[in-house]
């Protein structure tokens, strides 16, 4: 197997309060078929061994789909290529190239440590109205509900959405518009999310603000870098939707 | 001791209802007054949480990972089960029950499995109405797919990623109850024991992975959804997060673990491509709905696939099992797979790999049908190998994925220690010694939707005026116990990086307790796995400190405890002489290469009650007794 050598530029902090900075490492003899946080894994366990602290980064399910791995590589959150962080592989590089690994830096994702932030504000997010209310027992048989393939596909497209982060942490406002309006629109698109819909944009929007997140003035970094693939068109759902909650309460319809 | 599973009487059709009819309850002004602690948000824990905290119990929630939706659960793939019987393809209650109790090789409880498939159409319809966008036909009708060991289209489907939609939905009604502060959520807490008093479970020990504070939590009950222990084999289709530490802890303070050794491999993954590697990739089961599984006849064929003319490929799982051909249930994929591997007939680098080969479907539905149905799988696949499926077969080997066995519990879904409930894939529940496809998804809901909250009545109605607080020296002790335990770990001071411990613990299980056990592997297995705790108390490097996150300190951690857990496995394995399901051990086969049962002694549930350190576990057993299903040996031919 071939392997390949690269310059890594690490950024190293100890907690949110305190100064980061890059550390340099000559990673050599990385296999070439292994992935991005494999050769991480590599050189942490290399420092381990000289008795060094490795660089602390998150990852869980290792195949882009639980939304915990997050960094920003050469300047791109998530990293070159469709899909997260753990989905880069290293043929994408080239052997002898310098790679810069920073954390996402959005003033709502405060610094945990290294290369780990704190996206508890997206579950907040949530939290406020990224919901259907519908309490267990109660539902009707599923096939009650007939909803067209086209729109059944739409809604999942939206919900694919992993929550990483990576929208916000690309956008030059720091806007969480296409992480939000992804669950305005995968659970406006569904008639069983029609009763709380007016309401539902209004108080997502709301904490979003509230958060310290900024709004969305069109540069559409989201967009590019979304592993999920969600397209900014959900941001327009968004505004649309959140113009009809405002009149629905400015004519007194919800409160 | 004696293990009374509290099957309700009567009829199996009757015993939920009457159940239902019969429970305890518990009325909505002394909900409120009762404390329920939920460890764990995959599907088990989430759905379990919201729902309880729906009816009135104050819920505090614990996850170790940053937010409730990154639980391993979000990773199914392929689908989850429901005798709905849309399709009219002649499916019902009895056929998913039965095809469960089949497909584990008669080893999982009836009365259990017949709740499991009897709730499963209403998981579904909760699903639906929270949101979970299914695949649809264009008419609107929901749409169902195949899974293995079934000959109905029963499995419901969110493109590939079911899972996650699934999961989405229960963590948004829990959302909703965090909102609402009817849920206390505490993320990047990871539970490191359970505190009893006067032999009852009555609150945890967590430790902030964030901050590194160590800290009590007191309750009327505790829930453990935390999920299965693929990971003692080091790489396995299971998030990297994944362990064993929250049963294990409560099996140590008295909890019996069940079937320890019934683990699922399953057939279609990435194969193995190095040392460096850090997980495997499941290949979804679905995929078998349209690829051909075979090999060359030849040994050590190395023509590329396309060279290979048909009357030279031997479809090995359609010649040996006719009926259900590609979708045979799992442990039998995996063991075919092993077979013709080792006969030398294997393909890919190291010859550990077959063909799934999808040119027969592409011809006869067209690219566009099967990049809708695939897509993302094919797009996952050729991310990791640089291949492109639509080209050429798949190349895929069997890899560890899911754990049957686990904490035992009764038909409440308590076990062993009084207040001590378990849920989802941390039971050792309906899956006997080998799960279906989509039906562990089906379980953790069914668990967390409808039975938890109908069976934690029969505790919670004893424990009225019993309150505890985290004052107690019971809660005291257990608090010093783990940070001793945290400082021993720190205090080691060694060289060797933990994940060298848990590679090397995972091939010695893997070798010895995977796809093919025997008596002097076991024994081997058992002496490796001790040497290698001793070396790992000597020689583990964990920099940093104790207070602040350290990645290194966590997963020490979970590997010292799959240090011990390991040796139980092998124990069970070499205890249990016979082979069912998963569970294959070489000294008992039949003339062609399957699974020998021995029923007249083994129809049993082994479960190991913890004796203290350095002692031998003892072994309780339940018997399995079977009313409604006759023992048959288990064809899929
Ligand atoms: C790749 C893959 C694909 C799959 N596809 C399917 C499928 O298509 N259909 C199907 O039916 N099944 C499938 N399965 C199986 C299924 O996903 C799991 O069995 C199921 O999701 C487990 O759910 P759970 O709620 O029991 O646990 P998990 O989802 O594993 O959740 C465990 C929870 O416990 C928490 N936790 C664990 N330990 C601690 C601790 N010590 N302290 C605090 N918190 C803790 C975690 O943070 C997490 O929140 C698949 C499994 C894998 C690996
Ligand atoms: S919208 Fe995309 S980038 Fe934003 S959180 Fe969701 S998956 Fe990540
Ligand atoms: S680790 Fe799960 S998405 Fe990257």
């Amino acid at each position: 197997m071939s392997t390949m050598n690269f310059h890594l530029r690490l950024w190293k902090q100890k907690s949110a309060s305190d100064q980061g900075k890059f550390i340099e490492i000559h990673a050599t003899e990385i296999p070439s078929e292994c992935s991005f946080l494999e050769m991480l894994d590599i050189v942490n366990n290399r420092l381990t061994k000289e008795g060094k602290e490795p660089v602390s980064f998150a990852s869980d399910c290792r195949e882009g789909i639980c939304g915990t791995c997050h960094m920003v590589i050469n300047g791109v959150p998530q990293g070159p290529g469709r899909g997260a962080a753990c989905q880069v592989y290293m043929r994408k590089f080239t052997n002898g190239q310098t790679i810069t690994v920073e954390p996402f830096r959005a003033g709502a994702f405060p610094i945990v440590k290294d290369l780990v932030v704190n996206r508890s504000a997206y579950d907040r997010i949530i939290r406020s109205g990224g919901f259907i209310t519908e309490h267990t027992g109660g539902a009707p048989d599923a096939s009650a509900i007939l909803i067209p393939k086209p729109v059944a596909d739409a809604a999942m497209d939206a919900a694919a959405c992993i929550g990483c982060g990576a929208c916000a942490a690309a956008c030059p406002n720091s806007s969480a518009m296409l992480f939000v309006g992804a669950k305005v629109t995968h659970l406006g698109l569904l008639p069983q999310g029609q009763g709380e819909r007016k309401k539902r944009a209004r108080s997502m929007v709301r904490t979003m603000q509230e958060e310290g997140f900024g709004n969305c003035s069109n540069y559409y970094a989201c967009e590019a870098v979304c592993p999920a693939g969600v397209k900014a068109d959900v941001i327009s759902m968004l505004n649309r939707e959140y113009v009809r909650g405002e009149l629905s309460v400015a004519v007194g319809a919800i409160d | 001791m004696i293990l009374d599973a509290k099957i309700p009487e009567g009829p199996l059709e009757k015993k939920w209802t009457s159940f239902k009819n019969n429970a305890k309850l518990i009325s909505p002004a002394n909900k409120r007054k009762f404390k329920v602690i939920v460890v764990g948000t995959g599907l088990a824990g989430s759905s379990a949480s919201a729902t309880l905290a729906e009816l009135g119990y104050q819920v505090e929630t614990f996850c170790f990972h940053d937010s409730p939706r990154r639980a391993h659960s979000i990773a199914a793939q392929g689908g989850i089960n429901a005798a709905k019987n849309y399709q009219n393809d002649g499916d019902s209650i009895w056929r998913l029950f039965y095809d469960t109790i089949k497909g584990g090789d008669f080893r999982a409880r009836e009365a259990n499995v017949y709740r499991l498939a009897e709730v499963s159409g209403n998981i579904i319809d909760q699903c639906v109405s929270q949101g979970v966008p299914f695949a649809r036909e264009y008419g609107g009708q929901l749409t169902n797919r195949s899974f293995g060991g079934a000959q109905v289209s029963r499995t419901f489907y969110a493109k590939g990623q079911t899972g996650q939609q699934l999961l989405l939905g229960a963590y948004s009604a829990l959302s909703a109850q965090i909102g609402l502060g009817r849920v206390t959520m505490r993320e990047n807490s990871e539970m490191l024991d359970l505190v009893l008093v006067d032999g009852h479970a009555k609150g945890i020990v967590t430790r902030n992975l964030i901050t590194g504070e160590i800290s009590t939590h007191a309750a009327d009950t505790v829930l453990l959804c935390t999920g299965g222990y693929s990971n003692v084999y080091y790489l396995s289709t299971n998030a990297r997060g994944s362990n064993v530490t929250a049963t294990w802890r409560a099996h140590k303070r008295g909890a019996a673990f069940a079937n320890p050794c019934y683990t699922q491999i399953h057939p279609t993954c990435i194969p193995v491509a190095g040392d460096y590697q850090s997980k495997l990739t499941l290949m979804s089961e679905s995929l078998r709905n349209d690829g051909r599984v075979w090999v060359p006849k030849k040994k050590g064929d190395t023509r590329l696939p396309q060279d290979i003319p048909e009357e030279e490929r031997d479809y090995y799982l359609e010649r040996k099992y006719p009926s259900y051909g590609n979708l045979a249930p799992r442990d039998i994929a995996s063991r075919s797979a092993k077979e013709v591997c080792d006969e030398g007939r294997g393909v890919g680098p190291g010859g550990l790999g077959v063909y799934l080969d999808f040119s027969a479907a592409i011809a006869r539905l067209g690219e566009k049908t099967i990049r809708e149905r695939y897509g993302n799988l094919f797009e996952m696949y050729g991310n990791i190998t640089g291949e492109s499926a639509y080209e050429r077969p798949m190349r895929i080997y069997p890899a560890v994925h899911y754990t049957m066995g686990g904490l035992w519990v009764d038909y409440n879904l308590m076990s062993t220690i009084p207040g001590l409930h378990v849920l989802g894939e941390a039971n050792f529940s309906d899956h006997g010694a080998n799960r279906l496809g989509a039906s562990a998804l089906m379980q953790g809901l069914s668990d967390g939707y409808f039975v938890i909250p109908n069976t934690l009545g029969e505790y919670l109605s004893t424990q009225f005026g019993k309150k505890v607080s985290t004052d107690m020296p019971e809660f005291k002790k257990t608090e010093e116990e783990v940070r001793a335990r945290v400082e021993k770990l720190l205090a080691v001071k060694g060289t060797v990086p933990v994940d060298e411990f848990h590679r090397e613990l995972g091939l010695i299980i893997w070798n010895e307790c995977g796809m093919a056990r025997s008596e002097s592997g076991l024994k081997k297995a058992i002496a490796d796995v001790r040497a290698l705790r001793e070396r790992f108390w000597k020689e583990v490097a964990i920099p940093g400190t104790g207070t602040e996150l350290n990645q290194s300190l966590e997963r020490a951690g979970r590997v010292a405890d799959f240090l011990e857990f390991g040796e139980l496995m092998c124990i069970d394995a070499l205890t249990r002489e016979e082979s069912c399901g998963g569970h294959f051990r070489v000294e008992h086969q039949t003339a062609d290469g399957e699974a020998l049962r021995h029923d007249d002694k083994f129809a049993e549930v082994y479960a190991w009650m913890f004796q203290g350190e350095g002692n031998d576990p003892k072994l309780v057993r339940e018997e399995l007794k079977y009313e409604a299903v006759h023992l048959a040996t288990r064809s899929y031919k």
